[in-house]
């Protein structure tokens, strides 16, 4: 859940302000999230020691109707570069985690000197029939969490599972996550490939492919891909991790970060 | 009082054990483990006869609907359909409610083949304009939730314009880019055919509704006393858009089983009625409430609302009682034809309804119970349930001009001029 305080960040076009999580001291890092909503999350506290990360919301979480002006991808990256400007950000490094990390791909294939280093963890994207994205829209709430966790049980899992007690935020909670979904399946469902693959290429950032070794959202036979189309790509899997290796093996994921970003 | 013979159009042969074994009766129900050929080639030949039957025995319309994907009722294209209905010698309404608006692409298709439909009957055509289920839009048909009404709502503006403007003319949307917008024909009834809504009691489409003075249908198999709080926040919103409380500005789809006495009813139909509330009303959660399929402000009012409605129920459907159904819910209307037209008066004057769909065939009721349950329903329940509204005087401006059934004697206008007296199907 998100207990940051967020800076609401005004944005040109008539767009709602998106609602920015700061925090940290350093070189830009943004973090886009999945599609359950903006997050902050232990690994980014452990980013945050030595880097100054900005966690924004997906466009039109907060304000639906704000969807009516973004039709495709096209529109989103343009989002995020209006973003990026009126945060102040010449230059950025890019983590994007599942539905965030396809925005991210996009972004730095758009605008392919303002990306700095990319990671991209657990990426949607790219399809194959013989390897099918699973569906995280239209599926119970059970499902879903074998979907997206090797191991449920696991306390981190657990706490990031929780929903709060008290009956207003968690519908305050349950808002969010609503907009949050149907903003990101509004760029993706019910398929999350939009021709991606044909753009990979044009990106000249450095990237950090990461994946968990379990994912059964989006299979791990994906990461190869995205590295042998990205000119400047390598993978690590995070064996021990489903969809969100960032929760299942915090550890692991910090340390991979660490070693990515703070090399330079 | 204009009563329509509903048909859905369901799988009438589902398994026992289909909610054991089934996450859904929409979107993924397996069609090859459920889903015979040879049996749909037989329902599809009993639903028009059961349709054709309904138009005999003087029912005002027949009612036609679109599902995707499903054992609930999967009538695909109700066009299809309503084309082999139109072909007879009727004067009934046909209610095709309706097209699901923003599953066409282009959706010209739905003013031409409206259009066609239209021609066809001798302008006895409803034509209803439905935004569709999550089920079938989001589900079926790959549409992001979020775009469900933006393209309902385009679609609909294409198809007004195309059947009122002059063609060629050109049409700019956000989803759909026509240069030469000229469909041949044109409706016969003029300026168009009457356009129905339909929906499951969202405040978006009742304003829809009053915006531009459309009648709004409540489809549920939930009964009037559940739908009376939705029906009321309907009524209040026409009421402060300044509009009249004329009753045919309302429609509700309605279960009804008649035999000749209650007890009778109760023996005859029961197994027929758990059949349908466990297995056709058994639609996955993560199905019917999609996120984005409504505006957030509409969800946080939905979410700060929720347990609002007068009317709560808590029942397992398989093994419902007639009581819980019938006597004490009133989901579903049933019993001897006294019975029956008592207790349809009392749900329409409780919701202020001047179109009453009565589903009569029920999923697994087979033709021949479905003839006597309609035929006693045309024949002593009918009679009685007619005048309802007469008294008051209203009018219905939402019926179709060449569906002179049971109407007064006088053709209307608009109808008269543009194609003549003779050519109306008497």
């Amino acid at each position: 859940m998100n207990t940051q305080t967020a800076q609401n960040i005004e944005l040109p076009g008539g767009f709602a302000a998106n609602p920015v999580i700061i925090k940290g001291e350093g070189a830009p890092v943004v973090y886009l999230h999945g599609p359950f909503g903006q997050e902050w999350d232990g690994f980014l506290d452990d980013l945050a020691k030595y880097r100054r990360v900005y966690a924004p919301a997906n466009a039109g979480a907060q304000e639906t109707d704000d969807l009516d002006q973004l039709d495709g991808f096209a529109d989103l990256v343009l989002y995020y570069d209006d973003l990026f400007d009126q945060l102040g950000l010449e230059r950025v490094d890019l983590v994007g985690h599942s539905f965030g990390a396809m925005v991210a791909a996009e972004y730095a294939a758009t605008f392919r000197d303002r990306v700095r280093k990319l990671v991209l963890i657990d990426a949607m994207g790219l399809w194959h029939d013989d390897a099918p994205v699973a569906d995280h829209l239209l599926v119970s709430p059970q499902n879903l969490v074998k979907l997206l966790y090797l191991d449920p049980s696991k306390p981190e899992v657990a706490a990031k599972l929780a929903m709060p007690s008290e009956h207003e935020a968690m519908n305050a909670a349950i808002v969010d996550r609503f907009g949050a979904l149907a903003s990101t399946a509004h760029f993706i469902h019910p398929i999350p490939e939009r021709g991606l693959k044909r753009r990979l290429r044009r990106i000249k950032a450095e990237t950090l492919v990461l994946w968990g070794a379990q994912d059964a959202l989006v299979p791990p036979s994906y990461a190869a891909e995205f590295a042998a189309l990205i000119p400047n790509a390598r993978v690590e899997m995070i064996q021990g991790a489903g969809h969100v290796p960032q929760i299942e093996q915090r550890k692991l994921v910090s340390e991979q970060l660490a070693k990515f970003l703070d090399r330079n | 009082m204009k009563t329509i013979w509903f048909h859905m159009q369901g799988y009438r042969d589902l398994p026992d054990d289909f909610r054991d074994r089934y996450e859904s009766i929409w979107v993924t129900p397996p069609n090859d483990e459920l889903c015979h050929s040879p049996e749909v080639a037989k329902y599809l030949h009993w639903n028009l006869d059961e349709l054709e039957m309904a138009d005999d025995l003087g029912f005002d319309g027949l009612g036609l609907n679109e599902h995707h994907q499903n054992g609930y009722g999967f009538p695909i294209s109700p066009n299809m359909i309503a084309t082999v209905l139109a072909r007879r010698k009727s004067n009934a309404a046909l209610v095709v409610l309706g097209n699901t608006l923003p599953l066409y692409n282009p959706p010209i298709r739905v003013a031409e083949e409206f259009a066609l439909l239209d021609c066809l009957s001798g302008g006895r055509l409803v034509a209803g304009f439905p935004v569709g289920s999550p089920m079938d839009t989001t589900g079926c048909y790959g549409i992001p939730p979020t775009q469900v009404r933006p393209r309902y709502y385009e679609a609909h503006d294409l198809i007004k314009q195309a059947w009122t403007r002059p063609g060629p003319f050109a049409f700019n949307g956000r989803f759909t880019k026509l240069r030469y917008v000229n469909p041949w024909p044109k409706p016969l009834q003029k300026p168009h055919p009457p356009i129905w809504l339909a929906g499951g009691g969202s405040v978006e489409t009742w304003k829809f509704a009053t915006d531009h003075d459309y009648t709004y249908s409540y489809l549920s198999f939930m009964g009037h006393k559940y739908a009376k709080v939705l029906m009321d926040g309907y009524w209040d919103s026409v009421a402060r858009a300044g509009m009249d409380d004329n009753p045919y500005r309302a429609g509700f789809a309605q279960l009804v089983v008649v035999a000749d006495t209650d007890a009778e009813a109760e023996r005859i139909y029961l197994k027929h009625l758990r059949n349908f509330y466990s297995k056709s009303l058994y639609v996955a959660p993560h199905f019917g409430g999609v996120p984005g399929f409504m505006t957030k402000r509409s969800f946080e009012f939905q979410l700060s609302h929720r347990g609002a409605s007068a009317f709560s129920f808590d029942f397992k459907p398989h093994e419902a009682t007639w009581k819980q159904l019938v006597e004490d819910s009133r989901m579903v209307i049933g019993g001897s034809p006294a019975t029956v037209a008592a207790q349809i008066e009392e749900a329409v004057r409780n919701i202020r309804v001047g179109h009453l769909m009565v589903i009569l065939q029920i999923q697994s009721m087979d033709p021949e119970l479905t003839a006597y349950s309609s035929g006693l329903f045309a024949e002593k329940v009918l009679p009685k349930i007619r005048g309802i509204w007469d008294k008051e005087g209203y009018t219905d401006r939402w019926w179709p001009q060449g569906a002179t059934r049971n109407q007064p004697q006088v053709a209307h206008p608009s109808t008269k001029e543009t194609y003549g007296e003779a050519k109306v199907p008497a």
